[in-house]
Parts: C-alpha cells; structure tokens; sequence
C-alpha cells in the first residue's frame, strides 16, 4: 500500500479534510472514502464521462484524477448539484424530457450540462451535442437529453 | 413525482408524455445501483482469468495469495469439488478444473478486506499451462482433425454422493443444431426468373452496458442464499443457483437494485455469480463482486457472430420464390444464448414477407473465442441484415422499384405463415408506406442511384429495410406469463408487486400506467415493486420484448379485480346494481350521472374497520395465448407480432470511407402507443444502438483474444454522430396487447444496419457484405480491396 497523503478541499460547499493513498483516484475517494455514490465508475479511463464531477468550476473525469490533487480545490459532485436550484431544473427537465433510462450515465451527463449553463454558451443542439461527446449513454439514443438540455439552457438564458 | 389526472373530464393517461417513475431519484444520484451497495461485513473478491487461449492447467499454486494479509479466502476448483456446470447446455464449471478453453476463463478468485487487496493476491497466483492448439474460426473448427473442445462428457456429482452427466461429449464441435424447412426449395427455385446468391459476415459487438456486471451475495444464518443481482430473470435464477448449492430454490431470494443496461445481457448464468456464492460459503461473509470495464469487455457475453450464406429468388412480376439458407455461428468455448438465436432468425426467413419455399440448415460450433448471449434483436439483426440485402438485389433484378417489390411480398393481417405465425394485427404494409413517404424514399433512390458515376467524391443514399419480431412473448419456458399482485391501502394507494423488472427500459411507469387507467387514479398513486424475488409473483423475465404485452396484461387483470372489488362494496353500501357505478377520479360515482358517492379511500378505510374486515388486496396471472412451437419449429409462438419499416439516408466520403447517417426514418407497428415520451426513448436508443452495429462497433478477436476491451478501442456512437430521427407509430391496436399494445424493446435496433448497407450501395453501387461499415472497410471496398466473405465450411 502506498503512503497516505493528508488533504483538504472544499466539498458540495463544505470544508472536508480525508487521508488517502498517494495513488487513489477522486473517483475512488469519493465513492469509497467520502460515500458519494451520485458520482459513477464505468470505464476507469477517461473515455465515457461517467464519473464526470467539477473542480474549481471545470468539469473532470474524477477516475483520471488523483485524490491528492483535489488538495485546496473546491469540488463538486452530483449529489451537490442536486441540492441547488440550477439541479433542480436540471433534474424537472431531464425527467420531464425523457432523457433518463438506466440512469447510470445520467449524473455525468448533468454535471457536463451544469458546466455548459454556466458558460451561458450557445442552446443550439448542434453545438449541445458536442459538450456531451465525451458522455457515453447507451439507452436514450441521446435525443432526448439533448431536448432537455436545450430546454434547460434556453430556460437559463430567460431566466438571466 | 407523478401526473396528476382529471378524470372527470374523461382524461386518461394512455398515449400521453408520461416521465419515468425512476427519472427523478436517478437524475440526484441517488439511486443505488449494486455498484454502490456495500453491506456490513462484506468482502471484495475478484477472479483471476486465465489469459492463455487453450491449454491444459498443470499446476496451480495459492500459497503465497492465502498469506497475504487482508486475504480471506482464495479458491480453486479443487476447493469447490461439488460446483455444478451451468449455462443453457450446462457445458460450462464456474472454475476450470483441468482445461481452459478462453482466455477469460476462470481459473482462481480470492475474497479480501479490499479489491486492491484481491488484485494484490490474484498476483500472487501461480498457474502453470501445457498449451493446445487454437480453434480460432467456426470454420477451423468443423475442419477435419480439429481439437475438440469439449470432446468429453461433464459429469456432476451431487453433496450427497449422486452422479449425473449433464453435458454429452461433442465430437465434431458443434453445440448445437438448427433445421427447418417449409416447402420444396428445388421446385422454388425452378420457378424463379432472378436468383441471387450471397454469403454475409455479421460481426462480433458486445452490449457495453454503462453499469459494468456485478453480484453481492450473503448467506443467512439458516443458510438461506440472498443474493442482489443484476439479473434479468431472476426467477430462472433462483432456480439454476439452488441446483449449484443442492438446496430448494425456495431458500434462494433474489433482490434486484436498479440496473445500469442489460440489453440481454444478463439473460444468462455466468461464472462471476457462482463464484461470489462460493466465496460467500466459505468464508461466511458478504461478497461484492464487480467487473472492471475491462473484465466487462472480456468476461461478458457478445452477440452472436454469424456466417451466413443466402440463396433467394422471386419470379418476373416480384413474387418471391424460395430462400435457402445455411448459417454457421461460433459459438465461442461455452454454449449460452446466443446458440439458440437461430431460432429468432428463421422466423424472419420464412415469415417477414411472404416466401413458399424456405429451407435453413445451421449450426452453432465451438471456439477458443469468446461465447455468445442474447443481445437486443436476438440473431434477428443477422438476419434482416442477409434477407433485406436480397430484397433489394432481387428488385434490381427484375428492374423493380424496392419498395412496389417489398409492398408485393409484405404479410397482411390475418396471414398464417408456414412456419404457424398467425398475425392477428399487422401493420406491415402501412409502416412500408409511412416510412417511404415522410423520407422521400422513391424520387431519393432514383435521384441518389443516377449520380454514381457524376465525378462528386461524396455520395448519398437512401436504403430501406424491415423487420418482423416477437411482441407477445415468445413461448419458449413451460410459462411464458406474468404474475401480479395488486394492494390498495385506506389511502386509496395502490403497490404493484409486478414479477417483471426494470432494467431502464421504463417498465414500471407504463404498468403504473395500465393501472391507473383501470383505477383512474393518478400515476402518484401507485408504486410499483418489482425487485426482490421473495415478494414478487413468478415472471420469466425481461426479454423478448415481452414485458409491456405480458406483465401489463397480468397488471390490468389484478387492477380490474381490484375494481370488481371496490364497486362490490359501493353497491352493498350505497344499494345501487354494480352497473351503474363506476370510478372516477378517486372516487366512486354514478356512471351516468357522474354523481359522486365516496372517495375510494373512504370507502377502503370502511372496510377495514367494519366487523367482517377485508382488504382490497388481489392477485392475476396472465399467460399468453402463444404455442409451444413442435419439433419442426412451428407453431404461433408469440401473442402478437411488430413490424417496422426504416429508411436510412446516409453520406458517404468515398476519398475517406466515411459514412454519416443523416436521417432515419422510422414506421413501427407498436399496437398502441402507451407511453409516447417512453417509446419514442426506447426507438430512438434502438437506433443509436443499430447505428453503432452498423458503422463503429467491433469487439476484434484474434485468436480467442479480445483486442480492444476498452471504450477507447471499441467505439460507441457518441452525441454528435447521431442522426436526425423521425419516427411513425403505426397503431394497430392489437386485440390481446395490453389496450392494444404490442412489444417494442428489440424491434428498434433490428433493421438499421440492413437499411444502412442498402443505402451505401445506392449512393456507391458497391455492395458490402461484411459488417461493420468502418471508414477502413468501407474505404477497402469501394477500391475493391475488400476480400468477401466466403463459405468454405466443411458440409
């Protein structure tokens, strides 16, 4: 086993400190260490944006990324993203749209569509299509969580 | 999270936009799929695969791995000399005991505090090999003088002493045999003005679910087997793991959480699950077992690789003449589902269109190469993909337009084919129709066809295909039904304990659907609990597009009963006749007058607290009208049969091979449209996933090796890649469907790679034969680099 590394980050909007082997992964940390299960293994590689989760504002896949990195960070994951009014609307429109069927992909995918509400970027599918090229979802087809996340952004851009 | 209803301005939920149930829990994170369960006390295990092809195990040494600490329990066949085989020919020991035939094969599993620590001791393990040579083609395998894979019998032994062979011993490696035949194909053919013969190479994908394959499993302390599984038929289940343990399947409970995809592939017994109990009985602990992505590449099953040879005719004016059909299947080292497609893909031989003369002889046969399930479309895919391509070289043939040759030789209601299918609703003819139209299909084909050879590098195209598929269950276990059981509490809410589970499809929301449709209550009165073996009523599982026809019958039987039940006491409390009330809203009203009496609630509440209490509490098993089909395979082995008409419009970059979808349009025969929102979800993936078959996926084996096990390397289509997708529900109201509706899980993924193929040969003039539509193979037979596929297998 690998040496421990004491670190400290800001967490969902709360102060959080863990020790964790030098050669853990977010993903692992927060899954295994912190029992934030919202956020999801699925490759391990980077390659299907699962476990997409934000640092500092950015979007990551948290299994390419190591715990000890998350040191002064402010982080967030799904279960934080949930719990705030952006989520909210987030989750009515993916409900309401359809864009959920096993689920497994679906709380990457909302991170990577809170990341692009942020931006205040364009609404246009074409170009929503391409945020959510690094989001693998094998059930929906993709279809209908792009309609939700152009009701979304088109919902955020009134909103503004 | 539920849509409210006003019945009394005769509202209904039916065909309505209706979110899933599960939608909202899911999209917080919240849900716990088995990846994020973790009981108290639990281990983790993970199992060593063998990594060499085919070899003799000579030695195998764990000492070092037993005295890692941290390490509970390391297993061997020896340490389990009572497993049992298992899978659909029970050909298949959880842990090799001698012999490896794959290179997944499971040879070890360790049980440890952590998975970093099972990882550390699997390492530890010394395993030495005497190699075999390689059987790395179906064709190789039938080659005279070919190792044999499982040329000796598989004998068990049961705990008290019993033995039982279960698996005969296979001497020129075949697994297993399909034949079937309709009319006199010699005379079919002799009446036939165009013949056309081609052989197809339908490819090795797998289904790439997003939550990898996983099991924890817990003996009580009465040792009773609990067990939370992905599985998608765990009744079926429960059975095969109390054979494994020799105990009644009575003390096995199967809990399901929510599943990340299945898609069939959780259709099967596999060794990961077996190995979990067996570490769970040995070290008298929880034991989580998950695959890494790469184990689910490697270790999980694939869909069935085909050759496929095709002999079709028809006569001058576009009727259709005879097919004869020969197709070899590799099996791979173990027989699961997959062997058995051909079951599915005959019936689309002889019965998508009208045909005479039918005759299909196959084999499935082993390989070191990795084995085949059930996946989505099952071998119907393979199929369309060979029948569809004829369908258009035949047009051309006599000089025929596609769609007039497919509209002459489409089935109609009422048909009863010679393989025994009787359609009783069929809107073959209307999907043919609808898709051709809202595409433009007949002025593109001509339009697209004249621009061969006009210098532009990039082309398009337009091709068409149809499909034929089971949407009334399909009669293959003794049952073939559904059981329900419905409780409504003094708060008029309603629990529907279906025995069918959700695996994403959107199950739960369309029963709940059915339910209120007879109650009229609103859907946020009902919960539906699907997942847990010991409360749920026998079902036979999630496949076979069965779920909405046959759990959704059995769900309205218990709802009306339910009613039945409800009026009974309206009627003896308020002394009106049964007929003239009826519930609305929650309530209980005069049908004509629409004069409320109670609030169902009220009414139940009554019930309750009179002095001959009662609940409203009722039960429904709906079996299928469908038939065992004989020993020739035939028989009407479904309750009701999808159509589908697709139409693909693609681009194609001939300086590159690249081919983009545009535009599918789609016409399905879904009976009746439950749920518009969850339909049109299912079609849509369906497409997506048929458009990966077709153009990106490939699961390369070399050898018995998986080359690309990663996302990486196998490409799943991604958001941008998608095509524009117009789809046509085309409702026929079947007369058995649950109001009207009929199985559409499968149907979706089934024609597009047939459809695509059809389309480059009309932007290229190039036929390709060989899946998948690559920009690389693609690329290789425009220049005519391609090799062909060819039938060279021994007879």
């Amino acid at each position: 086993m690998s040496a421990t590394i004491d670190i400290r980050f800001r967490l969902n909007g709360v102060d959080t400190e863990v020790s964790v082997p030098a050669t853990m992964s977010a993903l692992e940390m927060l899954r295994d260490r912190l029992d934030l299960t919202g956020t999801k293994y699925a490759c391990g590689e980077g390659e299907c944006g699962a476990c997409t989760i934000s640092v500092d504002g950015v979007t990551v896949n948290s299994c390419l990324m190591f715990a000890a990195d998350c040191d002064g960070r402010e982080l967030m994951t799904i279960e934080g993203l949930a719990a705030s009014s952006v989520g909210e609307a987030l989750r009515a429109s993916f409900t309401r749209n359809g864009a959920v069927q096993c689920g497994f992909c679906t709380p990457g995918i909302m991170m990577q569509a809170h990341s692009v509400l942020q931006k205040h970027g364009s609404c246009e599918p074409a170009d929503l299509k391409r945020t959510i090229e690094g989001n693998l979802c094998r059930c929906t087809g993709y279809v209908k969580i792009i309609d939700s996340m152009a009701e979304a952004c088109v919902a955020a851009d009134e909103g503004a | 999270m539920g849509v409210a209803l006003d019945i009394t301005r005769g509202e209904t939920l039916i065909g309505k936009r209706v979110p899933k149930m599960d939608a909202p829990e899911k999209a917080s994170g919240k849900t716990r799929y088995i990846h994020d369960i973790n009981l108290p006390g639990q281990l983790h295990a993970k199992i060593l695969h063998a990594g060499v092809v085919h070899a003799r195990i000579v030695s195998i040494d764990t000492s070092a791995a037993r005295a890692l600490p941290g390490v509970h329990a390391v297993i061997t066949a020896a340490d389990v000399p009572w497993q049992r085989p298992i899978g659909v020919a029970k050909d298949h020991l959880p842990l090799k005991t001698d012999r490896v035939r794959s290179p997944r094969d499971e040879i070890a599993a360790v049980a440890a505090d952590s998975a970093e620590i099972a990882e550390a001791a699997l390492n530890l393990i010394k395993v030495v090999y005497d190699p075999l040579p390689i059987v790395s083609s179906a064709e190789d395998a039938l080659q005279p003088g070919a190792p044999l894979l499982h040329g000796e019998e598989l004998a068990w032994t049961s705990p008290d002493g019993r033995r039982e062979v279960l698996h005969a011993p296979s001497l020129d490696n075949v697994a297993m045999t399909f034949n079937y035949a309709q009319g006199d194909v010699t005379y079919g053919e002799a009446e036939s003005d165009a013949v056309v013969e081609d052989v197809f190479w339908l490819h090795y994908v797998t289904h790439c679910c997003m939550g990898v394959s996983g099991v924890i499993a817990e003996f009580e302390a009465n040792e009773n087997l609990r067990l939370y599984s992905n599985t998608q038929v765990p009744f079926l289940h429960k059975r095969e793991f109390a054979e494994l343990l020799g105990i009644d399947p009575g003390r096995v409970r199967i809990i399901q959480p929510p599943i990340g995809g299945g898609f069939g592939s959780k259709l099967d017994i596999y060794p990961f699950e077996p190995i979990a109990i067996f570490l769970a009985k040995i070290t008298r602990r929880p034991i989580k077992l998950v695959f890494t992505r790469e184990e689910e590449f490697m270790a999980s099953p694939t869909r069935q690789p085909v050759l496929l040879r095709l002999r079709s005719g028809c006569k001058r004016d576009g009727t259709l003449t005879f097919r004869t059909i020969d197709t070899l299947h590799d099996n791979g080292a173990y027989t699961s589902w997959g062997a058995t497609t051909p079951f599915v893909m005959m019936q689309t031989f002889s019965s998508l269109y009208r045909v005479p003369h039918c005759q299909y002889r196959t084999r499935a046969v082993y390989t070191n190469n990795p084995y085949a399930g059930s996946f989505r479309g099952y071998g119907n895919l393979q199929a369309t993909f060979a029948v569809e391509a004829h369908m258009d070289k035949l047009a051309d043939a006599i000089g025929m337009d596609p769609l007039a040759f497919r509209f002459k030789n489409a089935q109609e209601p009422g048909e009863v084919t010679p393989q025994g299918m009787l359609f009783k609703s069929c809107g073959f003819k209307d999907c043919l129709e609808t898709a051709a139209l809202r595409s433009d299909y007949s002025r593109k084909h001509a339009e697209y066809r004249a621009k061969w050879h006009d210098g532009n590098p990039v082309k398009r195209g337009v091709g068409m295909a149809s499909m034929l598929h089971v949407a009334g269950g399909a009669k293959i276990y003794p049952s073939d039904g559904c059981g329900t059981i419905l409780k409504i509490d003094d708060f008029a809410h309603v629990t529907l304990i279906t025995g069918a589970s959700e695996i994403g499809q959107g199950s739960e929301t369309v029963l709940a659907q059915l339910v209120c449709e007879e109650l009229a209550l609103p859907l946020s009165a009902v919960t539906v609990v699907n997942n847990d073996t010991d409360i749920t009523p026998w079902d036979v599982g999630v496949h076979a597009s069965r779920t909405t026809f046959i759990a959704g019958n059995s769900a309205i039987g218990a709802a009306r009963k339910a009613k039945a039940k409800i009026l009974a006491a309206a009627s003896a409390k308020f002394e009106l006749p049964v007929d003239r009330l009826e519930l609305r809203a929650g309530h209980i009203v005069e049908k004509d007058s629409g004069n409320r009496f109670i609030e169902i609630g009220k009414l139940i509440r009554s019930l309750h607290f009179s002095d001959k209490a009662e609940l409203v509490m009722t039960t429904h098993y709906y079996e299928p009208p469908s038939q065992h089909q004989d020993r020739e395979f035939k028989g009407d082995v479904s309750a009701a049969y999808a159509w589908a008409t697709q139409v693909v419009e693609v681009e194609v970059d001939t300086m590159t091979g690249i081919v983009r979808l545009l535009r599918v349009t789609g016409a399905h025969d879904v009976g009746r449209v439950l749920n518009r929102l969850g339909i049109e979800g299912q079609i849509e993936g369906g497409i997506v996933m048929g458009q990966g078959y077709a153009t990106t996926e490939d699961l390369i084996v070399e050898n018995g090796v998986v080359r690309n096990p990663s996302f990486r390397d196998y490409k799943l289509v991604t958001a941008p890649e998608i095509p524009e997708i117009d789809i046509s529900f085309i409702e026929t109201m079947d007369g058995e469907g649950p109001q009207g509706a009929k199985g559409v899980g499968e149907a979706p993924a089934i024609c597009v790679a047939a459809a695509v193929a059809n389309a480059i040969y009309n932007a290229t003039g190039v036929r390709l034969y060989a899946l998948p539509f690559t920009p690389e193979n693609v690329y290789r037979a425009l220049k005519q680099q391609a090799r062909p596929p060819v039938w060279r297998v021994a007879p």
